[in-house]
């Protein structure tokens, strides 16, 4: 029994040190939401035939993915240094970053509520939802080398 | 000591011989009649088409404006770079404050020869070394269209730039080294129309190389390194490599490119960021047909490896 809580203890404690950089959780969840509505557009596009179930399900992961961005853990103070991307304003204007993630996180909430029913719908609803992007990358991001 | 007199007269006769040369080389150069005379009626629903791929609003939009307001052409986006702050004017068609009182050939001198209606060099952060490459017959469409456009008056504040970039004299020697209407890659003949459309948009009116290509010691860009990705003029960023060199977008195919001007996101859909998100709206605001072109001109430009030195990994 003891073996085991021991051995629990350092899974926990490794899970916790791979998951300890924030620059890499965040990156990790960018690349899944890029993956995400990537397989939407393809939809919105007409190159993949409208599912409704599927597109619901596409939603949904969309927005699990938007509610695991807690800025807050993700963009603690000091991670604006090192292998990022992120933009110096982030720290700057900390309120209006989290007004933009909150934005981001409303549109795709009404998108899943909405569960469009037609490729028209889902169609304005993808084009609210993918404004947010080159808004929030607009300020939020810095491209390097 | 008769010798040193006559050093001292050849001194001021050379002196002064190379004041007059300087002066005289640095003139403003307006357009000859020859071209002013292919200028045109020019129409306004063409000219839409030109004031997107030409980006004015990227620049001289009210700052954080969205939708129709990005139409009034107020200015004061500040630009900060190494020579000192720009600051884009009021482009208008207020009278007093904007260029409502303006000719289509005031704006023909300043679109093409960087030179202002009383007669000054305009700082070439207005990027005419790019427009200089465009037909005269765009200007005069360009200019029916920005009729239509509103009248806002406010001027934004003026430039503050730091000695000797303050002297605008001075812009007039840039301009012998750097001005022309000459395309920067030569195609050869038999070319594909939509290579050379692009050519034209991207070289011309786009004015992509301004931001994307490297600048020299004298903020000259490098055409021996054209498109191939250069550090930001402001802030710590860089602005990618659009060549198919090492670096560049040489994986993206021209349905990659097009969608990317169309929608902002990229093959992997990461989505456009930073001062490229305004160029891309306005890229979005083009004919299909313009958007395939400037992607058919990018896969044919010479590749070269990234413009900007590797990003410095720090310890964290």
């Amino acid at each position: 029994m003891r073996k085991l809580v021991i051995a629990i203890s350092m899974l926990a404690l490794a899970a916790s040190a791979a998951f300890a950089d924030p620059i890499l959780d965040r990156q990790a969840l960018m690349k899944e939401r890029g993956k995400i509505v990537g397989g939407i557009s393809k939809v919105v596009k007409g190159e993949e035939p409208f599912d409704a179930a599927a597109v619901l399900t596409a939603l949904q992961a969309l927005q699990a993915n938007a509610e695991k961005v807690d800025v807050d853990a993700l963009f603690p103070a000091g991670s604006d240094t090192g292998d990022t991307t992120a933009a110096p304003k982030i720290w700057e204007d900390m309120p209006g970053f989290k007004a933009a993630n909150d934005k981001f996180i409303a549109d795709v909430k009404a998108a899943t509520a909405a569960a469009p029913a037609d490729v028209d719908t889902l169609k304005a609803q993808f084009d609210t939802i993918a404004s947010n992007c080159g808004t929030c990358h607009q300020t939020y991001r810095v491209k390097k080398g | 000591m008769p010798w040193l007199k006559k050093l001292v007269g050849a001194l001021v006769v050379l002196g002064g011989v190379g004041a007059v040369a300087g002066w005289v080389l640095s003139a403003p150069v307006r357009l000859d009649s020859e071209t002013l005379a292919k200028l045109g009626p020019g129409d306004a629903a063409r000219g839409k088409r030109i004031f997107y791929a030409g980006g004015c609003t990227s620049c001289h939009a009210k700052p954080g404006s969205q939708g129709d307001a990005r139409l009034q052409l107020v200015g004061g986006l500040a630009l900060k770079t190494p020579f000192g702050t720009f600051v884009p004017p009021n482009i208008s068609q207020d009278a007093k404050d904007g260029i409502g009182a303006w000719s289509v050939e005031d704006l023909a001198n300043a679109m093409l020869k960087g030179v202002s209606p009383s007669g000054e060099h305009l700082y070439p952060a207005f990027p005419y070394a790019s427009y200089a490459r465009m037909k005269p017959g765009d200007i005069a469409d360009l200019y029916a269209f920005l009729k239509t456009l509103p009248a806002v008056a406010g001027k934004a504040p003026g430039n503050s730039l730091t000695f000797p970039f303050n002297i605008r004299r001075g812009i007039g020697l840039w301009k012998r080294l750097y001005l022309g209407d000459q395309p920067v890659v030569s195609l050869p003949e038999g070319t594909p129309d939509p290579v050379m459309a692009g050519r034209y948009l991207v070289e011309g009116p786009g004015h992509c190389g301004e931001c994307h290509t490297p600048r020299d010691f004298a903020g000259g860009t490098k055409k021996s390194e054209w498109l191939a990705g250069a550090v930001a003029a402001e802030g710590s960023g860089v602005v990618p490599n659009i060549t198919s060199g090492e670096g560049g977008i040489g994986n993206w195919s021209e349905a990659d490119i097009a969608n990317y001007l169309e929608t902002g996101f990229t093959p992997d859909f990461d989505a456009v960021g930073g001062a490229m998100v305004d160029v891309q709206k306005n890229m979005a605001e083009l004919t299909a047909g313009d958007r395939a072109a400037i992607a058919a001109y990018l896969k044919v430009v010479p590749p070269h490896p990234n413009g900007y030195p590797a990003r410095k990994k720090t310890a964290n």
